[in-house]
């Protein structure tokens, strides 16, 4: 199968992005313009987003977003709780990878803490890390293939992340937003069964990843619709900020995880998976490569799995051990002074910036001295990157508007917080 | 404890086809039709009969805001919590085709509108399910962006609680649903909420 | 991170190039640096750092607000910048107060700043001159006040317990 040409339009006002046009003579003479809106409620978005569309015909000539829909106040109600309390509101932002919300916001307090994490707890963290990498592309590969059209995918991605669920439910207690990520390490070690779940999922996973892309490699129809839809230059989302698989597709291998290692993740051996020409396509293979070395990264951090405590030791941070409230008085009034008061954090502010799976989610944390955060905020890469649908979109048709945002995987709990 | 195994009916389905036809024609008499008749028939009134098939056919709207609306898709489309096995399959994009609307995830204060925007194209009958804690009360977010409850202005039939629900409370919320819907679709209360004949005229 | 002393260089560089009146501090602060900016001189500041600093910083990665209410002035605007080939991130600070909360917009120089001055003008009422489309972007179009500013209401329900649900009125009386 050949793919089809880029055929360019005759008189660009500015340079081509989204290039599926048919030449001038050939589009119908339709002189006006007019606005449909998509959304906010609509089977093909990602969440709640209102895409307000200038169409001549079939062509997009502007995309507008239209944001706000879920807008929670996270941030605001974080300034109201203690940093413990907080990390629950902050894991419910980006809802699709809570683990990697929860462990921006502890970084940065950690940071102003100066807090040690001790090595068990950080290779649980990238375990549980790696593994929400791998649940939120598999939903993400559902959802976005559903929107194109392809209605089993969704099924066996749902399928494969249910597994992924269990051992979150088997670890944390809860299949999301599980509050496991503590300030200062993991909020309770694993169970002894774990290690061996994930074994177990992990030999049968590369053979499921194979079905999937069996499903859709050679499928005609995805193909035409993702090749060459939805390219926008390096240089272009670079300006505007963009990070993640869709910068990786375009060949640039920024990762914060190898750039500026984070929890130990200098000490694996993993692959960072770029693309060539940076369309839909790219993003597709740049996410299903990324599912394998996620699926290393996990092994190898349960091979590698050091002993010793999984939070930190410091009873003015962390809480002490159920058993120790028994016999040791200081144990009991650290444990009552955290919990009902919480650990101060001396005035200052902090940036910490992980490698999410949509980008770089960075948290800025500003604390006062007291024990409730004077200003938490989360740069979200979905907010970042929904600024590169309009480049995306314009000049190409309506369905690749569709595919181009199925395929940037924005979550609107993230860009609204 | 002696276990006998006996079937029941009259066995080969040729007979009893054969039975149900001379039924129908009125050619069995006296203790024969009393027999058929008890094996048979199912004497209902029309209004359960409507209910039993409103309640096994349900058909969500595709709608999610938040979290929920990733518990809700695993849900619905998940093959392990299956909601099409009690009759919730046809997931339908647009609202004039759907009586169900699960309301999962957060209703924020610009959001309110369009939910219920959504429910007024519903058509009658429609029923409302408030899955999770943002959308039955505020949940955690108690603050100014959100709407501290769906039932502020909607009609709440069940309210599951979670965060987020899990399959299976989303699943028996869904059966709760059909209990109501097979006993008494309409206590009467939605006036209260004035909320009948609420369908919007596009 | 530039440590210490390259912080203290950059301040140099900055105040020397642009103008002695940019720069109006410098915080190191757990191994992060923030240069402190005046308000009126941001854009350039930032231009500088981009293109014609010998250590350019070509990438925003973060824009966003904070309210420092017991100081003065209130209102801060950071922006985060990130250099790939040295692997460094940079701080940019500036303040301003709430009576005048008006900033140089910096689309221009880094556009992904569009959507993230929004949400800055959204939440604390910080003015960008120069922003193509300023307006609300998270809260509605007509919606008044600056939610998270510190003096803003956290707003919500009172929580309902026994002893005060009899003096809260319910939707259905």
């Amino acid at each position: 199968m050949t793919d089809p040409e880029p055929v360019v339009h005759s008189e660009p006002e500015e340079p081509i992005t989204g290039t599926r046009l048919t030449p001038v003579e050939e589009i119908e003479p339709e002189t006006e313009l007019f606005t449909v809106n998509i959304g906010p409620q609509h089977p093909a978005t990602h969440g709640v987003l209102r895409l307000f569309c200038t169409l001549e015909g079939e062509v997009v000539r502007d995309v507008k977003p239209l944001v706000g829909y879920v807008h929670t106040g996270i941030e605001k109600s974080c300034e109201d709780h203690q940093y413990w309390k907080a990390i629950t509101f902050v894991e419910r932002m980006d809802y699709l990878a809570y683990y990697f919300n929860s462990l921006a916001f502890c970084m940065a307090v950690e940071r102003l803490l100066e807090e040690e994490v001790p090595p068990r707890a950080q290779y649980l963290r990238v375990a549980h890390l790696e593994l929400n990498r791998i649940a939120s592309h598999l939903f993400w590969l559902g959802t976005a293939i559903l929107d194109i059209g392809a209605i089993s995918p969704i099924f066996y991605a749902l399928r494969d992340r249910e597994r992924c669920l269990d051992l979150f439910e088997m670890s944390g207690g809860q299949r999301l937003h599980t509050r496991y990520f503590q300030v200062g390490g993991v909020i309770e070690d694993i169970p002894p069964g774990w290690d061996g779940a994930v074994r177990r999922f992990s030999r049968e996973f590369s053979t499921r990843i194979e079905q999937m892309e069996d499903l859709l490699d050679k499928n005609e129809i995805f193909l035409s619709r993702a090749k060459n839809t939805g390219i926008v230059s390096e240089e272009r989302l670079l300006a505007l900020g963009v990070t993640g698989p869709l910068l990786r597709a375009t060949g640039n291998p920024w990762d914060l995880r190898k750039a500026i290692p984070y929890s130990s993740y200098d000490h694996f051996d993993f692959k960072i998976p770029v693309g060539t020409t940076g369309d839909n396509y790219d993003r597709y293979r740049v996410r299903i490569a990324e599912l394998r070395e996620s699926l290393k990264l996990v092994e190898q951090a349960l091979d590698g799995m050091p002993e010793g405590p999984w939070i930190s030791t410091n009873r003015k941070v962390a809480l002490p051990p159920r058993h120790e409230l028994a016999t040791s008085m200081e144990a009991l009034i650290h444990h009552f002074k955290l919990v009902t008061e919480g650990f101060r954090v001396p005035p200052g502010e902090a940036y910490a910036a992980i490698e999410s799976p949509r980008g770089e989610l960075g948290c800025y944390v500003l604390a006062d001295g007291s024990a409730k955060p004077a200003r938490v905020h989360m740069r979200d890469p979905s907010f970042v990157n929904l600024q590169a649908v309009p480049d995306m979109a314009r000049g190409g048709l309506v369905a690749d508007l569709i595919a181009s945002v199925a395929f940037l995987d924005p979550i609107l709990g993230g860009i609204d917080r | 404890m002696d276990v006998k195994r006996q079937r029941l009916g009259t066995g080969d389905l040729r007979i009893q086809k054969l039975r149900a036809q001379q039924l129908l024609r009125g050619e069995i008499e006296d203790e024969e039709l009393q027999r058929q008749v008890e094996e048979r028939l199912v004497f209902t009134t029309l209004e359960k009969a409507q209910n039993w098939a409103r309640k096994n056919a349900l058909w969500p709207l595709g709608y999610g805001t938040a979290c929920c609306a990733i518990e809700m898709i695993t849900t619905a489309a998940g093959p392990r919590a299956d909601l099409s096995r009690f009759g919730a399959e046809v997931v339908r994009a647009s609202p004039r085709q759907a009586d169900m609307l699960i309301l999962s995830g957060r209703l924020s204060v610009k959001w309110a509108q369009v939910a219920r925007r959504l429910y007024d194209q519903m058509l009658e009958p429609k029923w409302v399910i408030s899955m999770g804690a943002c959308a039955s009360s505020a949940g955690m977010f108690n603050n100014y962006a959100l709407i501290a409850g769906a039932d502020k202005f909607m009609p709440i039939d069940v309210y599951v609680p979670g965060c987020p629900p899990r399959p299976e409370a989303l699943i028996y919320g869904v059966l709760k649903l059909q209990d109501k819907i097979a006993k008494d679709p309409d206590l009467g209360w939605r006036k209260q909420y004035n909320a009948e004949g609420t369908e919007e005229g596009a | 991170m530039p440590d210490a002393t390259g912080l203290e260089l950059i301040a140099q560089r900055v105040g020397e190039q642009v103008g002695d009146d940019a720069v109006a501090g410098t915080v190191y602060y757990r191994e992060q640096a923030t240069l402190d900016v005046a308000p009126a001189r941001v854009r350039e500041v930032l231009e500088y750092l981009r293109d014609r600093d010998p250590d350019p910083w070509p990438l925003l990665m973060s824009l966003h607000g904070v309210d420092y209410l017991p100081e003065e002035p209130r209102l801060g605007v950071h922006y985060q910048l990130l250099s790939t080939e040295r692997l460094d991130r940079l701080g940019v600070r500036t303040r301003v107060g709430v009576d005048d909360p008006k900033l140089p917009s910096v689309v221009e120089v880094f556009p992904t700043a569009d959507h993230q001055e929004r949400e800055v003008f959204d939440m604390f009422g910080v003015e960008f001159a120069g922003h193509p489309d300023l307006r609300r972007i998270l809260m509605p179009e007509d919606y008044e006040g600056f939610p998270q500013r510190r003096d803003f209401p956290m707003g919500g329900e009172p929580v309902l317990f026994t002893f005060n649900e009899h003096e809260l009125p319910r939707w259905y009386d």
